[in-house]
Order: structure tokens, then C-alpha cells, then sequence
């Protein structure tokens, strides 16, 4: 399958799932879905149409936390980044997890650094923050504060 | 079944160059079951590459890892040439390749040494660190450092190639070439070498698939994909190659496959170094526009992956960094249960982990106002110290009566 092929395969059989396509480069198409479609889109992706999940990225955009995830199809040198807005007092959505293996850490990454709860995760504990941090505190939020006074790590003697 | 038992490797150890906690779960002498506990490198780079300017961020990351150290920024250059649209110069081109591809010989030669070295076979730890040496040798005469190279710049490189530094360099890279192919039949012919490595640790296709491994990792189970050849960048299209793949999977593949490599790098350095084309270096980037943009590169261990948001200030809005390792390490927990606690080592380390660049990491002083010296660490340390013996618990017993 080449770009076009895919991109109206996608196009067709989630017709109502789209939000907004937004075509940036021959290499680079972004396209907002519903983020109750992730799972069955990202399914059909990697399993059928045999794409490559490269990552997750998450992003505070004061009235968003949008989440981007990233399909490369490496015979064609192009790349999908399916995009996902959450309102924030619901910052819940399903995880892929269960579906590949790949999605695991990030989640788990995107969790501890935005607070995003991810339903289905088979182990959703921290993956890099340390165990003194305190719950409810996010660093990559953009109303993050430093919260302790005292840390040398911050203060830079 | 015999009696369950939990070997702990980790957070240090004798092994291991970089702090990781490995639980195994072990009934006699075989592995049931192994988690891992990372974190204890995080510094905070992604947040802390939302205060810097584009420019600066060059560096930073850059300092992410010391090992594969121009990946990062290769990577980060190109996301924001993807954000702009743009195309860098020709010989911008070259020299990058240049770059990137003697990091991947002294990196390969890296991971050959420590695979020998966790096997006991210190002779080749010995030979490949000597090679190595050579390269970094070559490196300093291109850029001025051993590591940490500081060639790159959105837009193109900062620094040229001199013409007169080019017959040296063939000359140095040349004679190499025949300690490596001796070094190459000590490890692809030994006996002892197939003993211990064909058939341990295999990662089938299918679960290559399934945990989105990347790299060489991937290619040792018959994954045919490497970025260089799947979407083409630096003078890597211009170049004649093949992507070198092996269908095993195991620890003795993941060897190969990188020991090849390192010829197929060789070559490329070579010819890109006698086909420099006459172009400018530098596209010269005057301002960032608002967008997104994404780079990818094929660093050593695997894909290196940038996303910048630019929100037309002098800052990344978002920047996010996702390692190679950190979708080659989860596959342990395919490749391990099952297998020996002996075997789990090597295992562990034929992905050619990289928890710096996995955790992104840097020793950067977010204020910018003073660099730590040495005896500001021995003091920062001291404090900590003083601090959590202060807080109590555990940890305050344990360093009871330590100064």
C-alpha cells in the first residue's frame, strides 16, 4: 500500500472517529482522532496494515493534555501521528498495552510525568520518577511548581 | 518445583557501567521470572530543554549520553528541520554521515569489548577497547573531541572538514581494518563463543514486533528495517549498502550483526570522506516558525526519536526524546525467563542497553549560572548525605557512623 492508499483506508472505514487530518509533509501526516477510537484505530495500524509504533508523546496545552502517537511505515518512509485531546478534569483514556507490548513503558512514563490514567494497563506504577516525589505532582504540567524548598538537586548550592 | 529464590542485580554492580535494578526470580539455577527498576539516572531533560533555546538544546542533548553522542543531536536537528521544511547543504550532509557513522564503529566496538568482557573472555574486551582508541583517535582529528563532537547545528554543521586532514584520517581508519577482521574470526569462529551464545536469549520475530524493537536488536530476528535505508537522510542514499539482517535472534546474532556493521561503517566513512562535495556547511536558520516536526535517525542501538513543538518564541514548547533503549530493554521479558541466571547477564547486554539516553539524563546547571567542580560535588554529595541521615528511616541505619 502506498500514502494515499492508506491514508483513505484510515479515511473510510473511520469516518466518524476523525476529527481533523492535517497533512504536513509527503513523510508526515497529522490526524486528530476521538480518543475513544484509539484502540480500534490503533489496532487496525499496527496489526493490519503492519506499522511500526515508534512512541507516545504527551503535551500540556493549558486546556488540553493532548497525547500524539507516532506509526512510522518504514517500506514507505511515512509517518502517522495520531493525536488525542483530553479535557483535564477527565484525564482518563484506554491503554494499548494489552495490544502490543511497545506501549507499556510510555504509558507508564506519561502517567507519572502528566497524570494520565491509563485504563486496561496491565502495571501502571512509576517508570522513572523516585519514590519520594509525591503523588499528585506532575513535572511536565504546565503549572508545575518546585515543591521541595530544600532539594539541593534544585537549589544548586 | 524446587524452592523459589530472588537474585538481586543491581543498583551496582561490579557488571554494569550504568545504575539499573534487576530482580530475578529464580527456582535452582533458572530464571521464572525478572522485573527491572530504572530511574536512577533521570535528570529531567525534556523539561529542562523547555527553558533553553533552540541552540542551546543542541547541547544538552548532546549530553544526554556519552556513548552515542551525536545521535541526539542528529536527531534534534532534524526534528526542527522537519518543523521549518527544510533541506540542509550537501556536504552538511557528508560530514554528518561522517560523524554518525564513526560513532556507530567506536560504539559497536564498545558493546563488543563489554560482550566479552561479561563472558569472561577478557582478550577480546582488550583488542576491541584498543581498536576503539584508534577511532576516537580519528574522531579528535574531524572535530576537535574524543566524544561529545559539537558538530551539529540546526540547519547544518559547525564545523568543517579539512582537506588536508583527509589522506590521515584513510590512512588511520585503514590500518585498523586488519586487527578488526582478526577480532572478527576471534569472535565468529570460537567454539567456546558458540557455546555459550547460540541459541540463549532468543527474541523471535513475532516478539521483536510486539515490543517495537529497534536496531540491531531487531535485525538479528530477521526485522529488515533500518532508517538509514528506509527513509533515506545524511549521504546515506548516495552510498551503496545493504541492511545487514540475521534471522536467529539470539545473543550470538545480535553479535554479528553488529560486528558487520562495523565493516559496512568503515566503508561509508571512507567514501563519504573521498566524496566530500564543494557546498556550503550551514543553512544558516534565522527564525523558527510554530509548528511540529519529528526526526528520526538510525542511531547505533536503534531508531532515535525527536519530537519538537515549536511555538514560534526561541523555545521548545514540548520536546520529546524517546531513546532506542527504551523500547530494546522491555524484551527481556522475552528473552530471559527460561533461560540461566549465568546466561541473564549477557542477555541483558546483548541489546546494548543505554540507560542515560533511556532515562535522558544531563549534567546541565539549569540556572546557568555556575558549573559544579569537583570539590562542589564532593560537597553537594556530603550534604545529601548529611540530609538524609538527618530525615531517618532506613537509610539513616544503614549509613550510621559513614563520614
Amino acid at each position: 500500500m502506498n500514502r494515499s492508499d492508506i491514508l483513505k483506508d484510515i479515511g473510510e472505514r473511520f469516518k466518524g472517529e476523525i476529527l481533523e487530518v492535517f497533512d504536513k509533509s509527503p513523510k508526515r501526516v497529522y490526524i486528530e482522532i476521538k480518543p475513544q477510537a484509539l484502540v480500534v484505530i490503533a489496532t487496525y495500524v499496527f496489526k493490519n496494515l503492519g506499522a511500526r509504533f515508534n512512541i507516545a508523546s504527551g503535551l500540556d496545552t493549558h486546556k488540553h493534555i493532548e497525547i500524539l502517537y507516532h506509526f512510522t511505515f518504514d517500506e514507505i518512509n511515512f509517518l502517522i501521528s495520531f493525536r488525542v485531546k483530553l479535557l483535564k478534569n477527565k484525564l482518563e483514556i484506554d491503554s494499548l498495552a494489552p495490544i502490543f507490548e511497545g506501549a507499556n513503558w510510555i504509558e507508564r512514563e506519561i502517567c507519572e510525568m502528566l497524570g494520565v490514567n491509563f485504563k486496561g494497563h496491565p502495571e501502571l506504577k512509576r517508570l522513572l520518577l523516585p519514590d519520594e516525589w509525591p503523588q499528585g505532582v506532575y513535572p511536565l504540567r504546565r503549572d508545575y511548581k518546585e515543591w521541595d524548598d530544600s532539594s539541593i538537586r534544585d537549589r544548586g548550592l | 518445583m524446587g524452592k523459589r529464590t530472588i537474585v538481586p542485580i543491581g543498583p551496582y554492580h561490579p557488571l554494569q557501567e550504568e545504575p539499573e535494578f534487576f530482580t530475578l526470580t529464580v527456582d535452582g539455577e533458572t530464571v521464572i521470572d525478572i522485573d527491572v527498576q530504572i530511574g536512577y539516572n533521570h535528570r529531567g531533560i525534556e523539561k529542562l530543554s523547555e527553558r533553553k533555546t533552540f541552540d542551546q538544546s543542541t547541547f544538552a542533548v548532546e549530553r544526554i549520553c556519552g556513548i552515542c553522542s551525536t545521535s541526539h543531536p542528529y536527531a534534534y536537528t532534524r526534528a526542527i528541520e522537519d518543523v521549518i521544511g527544510l533541506e540542509v547543504p550537501l556536504r552538511a550532509k557528508y560530514i554528518r554521515t561522517i560523524i554518525a557513522e564513526g560513532e556507530r564503529i567506536h560504539s559497536h566496538l564498545l558493546w563488543l569489548g563489554l560482550a566479552g568482557h561479561f563472558l569472561g573472555y577478557n582478550t577480546v574486551y582488550m583488542w576491541a577497547w584498543k581498536l576503539r582508541e584508534e577511532i576516537l583517535d580519528v574522531m579528535e582529528i574531524l572535530s576537535g573531541n574524543r566524544n561529545n563532537y559539537a558538530m551539529f547545528k540546526p540547519g547544518g554543521v559547525r564545523r568543517d572538514i579539512k582537506k588536508e586532514d583527509i589522506p590521515g584520517v584513510i590512512k588511520k581508519i585503514d590500518s585498523i581494518i586488519p586487527t578488526l577482521e582478526m577480532l572478527k574470526k576471534a569472535v565468529i569462529d570460537d567454539p567456546v563463543l558458540h557455546a555459550r551464545t547460540k541459541g540463549v536469549g532468543v527474541l523471535t520475530k513475532e516478539e521483536a514486533i510486539n515490543f517495537c524493537a529497534l536496531g540491531p536488536t531487531a535485525r538479528a530476528s530477521g526485522i529488515a528495517r533500518d532508517l538509514r535505508k528506509d527513509c533515506p537522510y545524511g549521504a546515506y542514499d548516495r552510498l551503496n549498502w545493504d541492511i545487514i539482517v540475521t534471522d536467529n535472534g539470539d545473543v550470538f546474532d545480535k553479535a554479528v550483526v553488529r560486528i558487520l556493521e562495523t565493516f559496512q561503517s568503515i566503508d561509508m566513512v571512507k567514501r563519504c570522506l573521498l566524496s566530500l562535495p564543494d557546498t556550503e556547511i550551514d543553512a544558516n536558520i534565522k527564525n523558527i516558525p510554530p509548528g511540529e516536526g519529528i526526526g528520526q535517525i538510525e542511531a547505533p542501538r536503534g531508531e532515535c526519536f525527536h519530537y519538537v513543538k515549536s511555538d514560534g518564541t526561541n523555545r521548545p514548547a514540548r520536546h520529546k526524546i524517546r531513546a532506542p533503549t527504551f523500547m530494546n530493554l522491555p524484551t527481556y521479558k522475552a528473552t530471559v525467563v527460561g533461560e540461566t541466571i549465568s546466561d541473564a547477564t549477557i542477555i541483558l547486554a546483548a541489546i546494548d542497553p543505554c540507560y542515560c539516553c533511556t532515562e535522558r539524563m544531563a549534567v546541565v546547571n539549569q540556572k546557568g549560572k555556575k558549573l559544579y567542580n569537583g570539590e562542589d560535588l564532593v560537597r553537594l554529595s556530603q550534604a545529601k548525605t548529611e540530609k538524609i541521615k538527618s530525615r531517618g528511616g532506613k537509610f539513616a541505619a544503614r549509613t550510621k557512623g559513614i563520614k
